[in-house]
């Protein structure tokens, strides 16, 4: 349990998170007004929710917002790396826990007392979310310098399939932020966490 | 005593929570509503949480036009020029391939062949211009590849024609100038940089699918790269011109990024 003087969220973890909160934002609005010039799926998003006006606004704030986003994120793992943070946090890692705790989420019986610590769903969905981003950089990477990054190219399928994964992968970061949203708004201390560090 | 403050902290904070979800709600939804130049000045809203007050919307504009040109430099230092992009079978062609320009197709330009002479100014040392009898008598190759749009969409074509390298020796360009510029008979304009003008997939395209250039893909010539975005591949080019002073385009000035490299 986290005491007066424990930080359950130190100051480095809170500044990536909510730059990356603004960042993920950005990229997503401004990604779906450029997935509208030319959709692949039978449904265009609606105008109202995209960024950027047109395709070259869009473009600009979504190759301006990728530095942001990148940048960050080197961060955020790196921090994560080398202090051990994502070894201690997210692991270890048992799929029998895992399911024992989707259960016991389902019938509201999951034990969020201390915030300091994660368990195995928390575990899943963060590093899910983690893996989701890095995807969604590498398959971006594909569409932005298909010609430059050729072996990138091929193991994600080549530029069309790679188009495909930049989106779903999108759809799957966007549930994340959802689920997320939900949960904090279930238990409101995990956000003044986020803000205060306690 | 303690116990009923504790409470009425708790409840305090709790209304001071709900106020402030409300607020993110309405800053959220306001953005949505708006265009792209009101848009900047509400993300105004989310800036704010970056630390970064963006008070006027042409400050928005000029920093992403900014972070454009830096991408610009990115790319040119990213670019390989040995580095090709990948070809198909000629099964693999689209058929039949997209019309694409910023006019309809009941615009497209017809050029008759009669006239047609390519001017080549600038940094050359040869200024002569070119008939597409010339043209078609250097040494020819083609290429089947990807033909990827700003848009997203992307199609595999085949275009023959004059390795442009060729062409620039043998005009004698200054290959050491930044920029190659031209000028096309549907007033489009556009400009790359030199290593991608010397790369070895970029085309003096005088053909499609071993047919002249239709009118449709632009005759009597374009510029094909493989290794750039659809719009900066002029077609109809009357004028080819060397400089190191930055030509712009017609999609780049009003703000498709200029390198548009892939």
């Amino acid at each position: 349990m986290a005491n007066g003087t424990d930080l359950i969220h130190p100051l480095w973890v809170r500044i990536t998170h909510w730059v990356n909160a603004v960042a993920v934002v950005i990229m997503a609005m401004s990604g779906w007004r450029i997935y509208d010039a030319s959709p692949f799926f039978p449904f265009a998003i609606p105008a109202e929710f995209t960024l950027g006006g047109w395709l070259g606004g869009a473009i600009q704030w979504h190759f301006a917002a990728m530095w942001v986003l990148v940048g960050n994120g080197l961060i955020y793992l790196g921090g994560n790396v080398i202090g051990g943070r994502l070894r201690h946090k997210f692991f270890p890692w048992s799929p029998r826990a895992f399911l024992a705790d989707v259960l016991a989420a389902l019938k509201g019986k999951l034990e969020h007392a201390d915030l300091s610590h994660y368990n195995m769903v928390q575990r899943a969905a963060y590093l899910f979310v983690m893996l989701d981003s890095i995807l969604l950089v590498l398959s971006g990477l594909v569409l932005w310098k298909s010609v430059q990054f050729p072996i990138l190219r091929e193991l994600l399928g080549g530029y069309e399939a790679a188009r495909r994964e930049h989106f779903l992968a999108m759809a799957a970061l966007v549930g994340f932020v959802g689920i997320h949203l939900v949960m904090v708004a279930l238990v409101p201390r995990t956000l003044l966490a986020m803000i205060r560090g306690r | 005593m303690i116990k009923k403050i504790t409470r009425q902290l708790e409840f305090d904070r709790d209304l001071v929570l709900a106020d402030a979800r409300k607020e993110i709600a309405r800053r959220l939804e306001q953005p949505a509503r708006r265009s792209f130049l009101r848009r900047s000045l509400t993300l105004g809203g989310l800036s704010l949480l970056s630390g970064c007050a963006i008070t006027d919307e042409n400050s928005v504009e000029t920093a992403l036009m900014q972070v454009s040109r830096f991408n610009d430099k990115v790319q040119g230092w990213l670019f390989d020029s040995t580095r090709l992009a990948p070809t198909y079978p000629d099964s693999m062609i689209t058929r039949p391939f997209p019309f694409n320009a910023y006019y309809g197709e009941d615009e497209i330009r017809e050029i008759e062949e009669e006239g047609y002479r390519l001017e080549v100014t600038g940094l050359v040392a040869d200024k002569r211009t070119w008939t597409l009898a010339e043209l078609r008598a250097m040494p020819q190759t083609d290429q089947v590849t990807r033909h990827i749009c700003v848009e997203g969409w992307s199609a595999i074509g085949k275009w023959g024609g004059v390795p442009f390298a060729d062409f620039l020796r043998r005009v004698g360009a200054d290959l050491s100038a930044k920029y190659v510029g031209f000028k096309c008979a549907d007033d489009y304009y556009t400009s790359i940089d030199m290593p991608t003008a010397l790369h070895p997939q970029t085309l003096l395209t005088l053909t499609y699918d071993s047919q002249p250039l239709p009118p449709r893909y632009g005759f009597p010539m374009k510029l094909r790269m493989p290794t750039k975005l659809g719009y900066k591949n002029p077609k109809h080019i009357q004028a080819i011109f060397v400089t190191n002073t930055y030509p712009g385009g017609y999609w780049e000035d009003q703000g498709y990024n200029w390198f548009g490299g892939s």
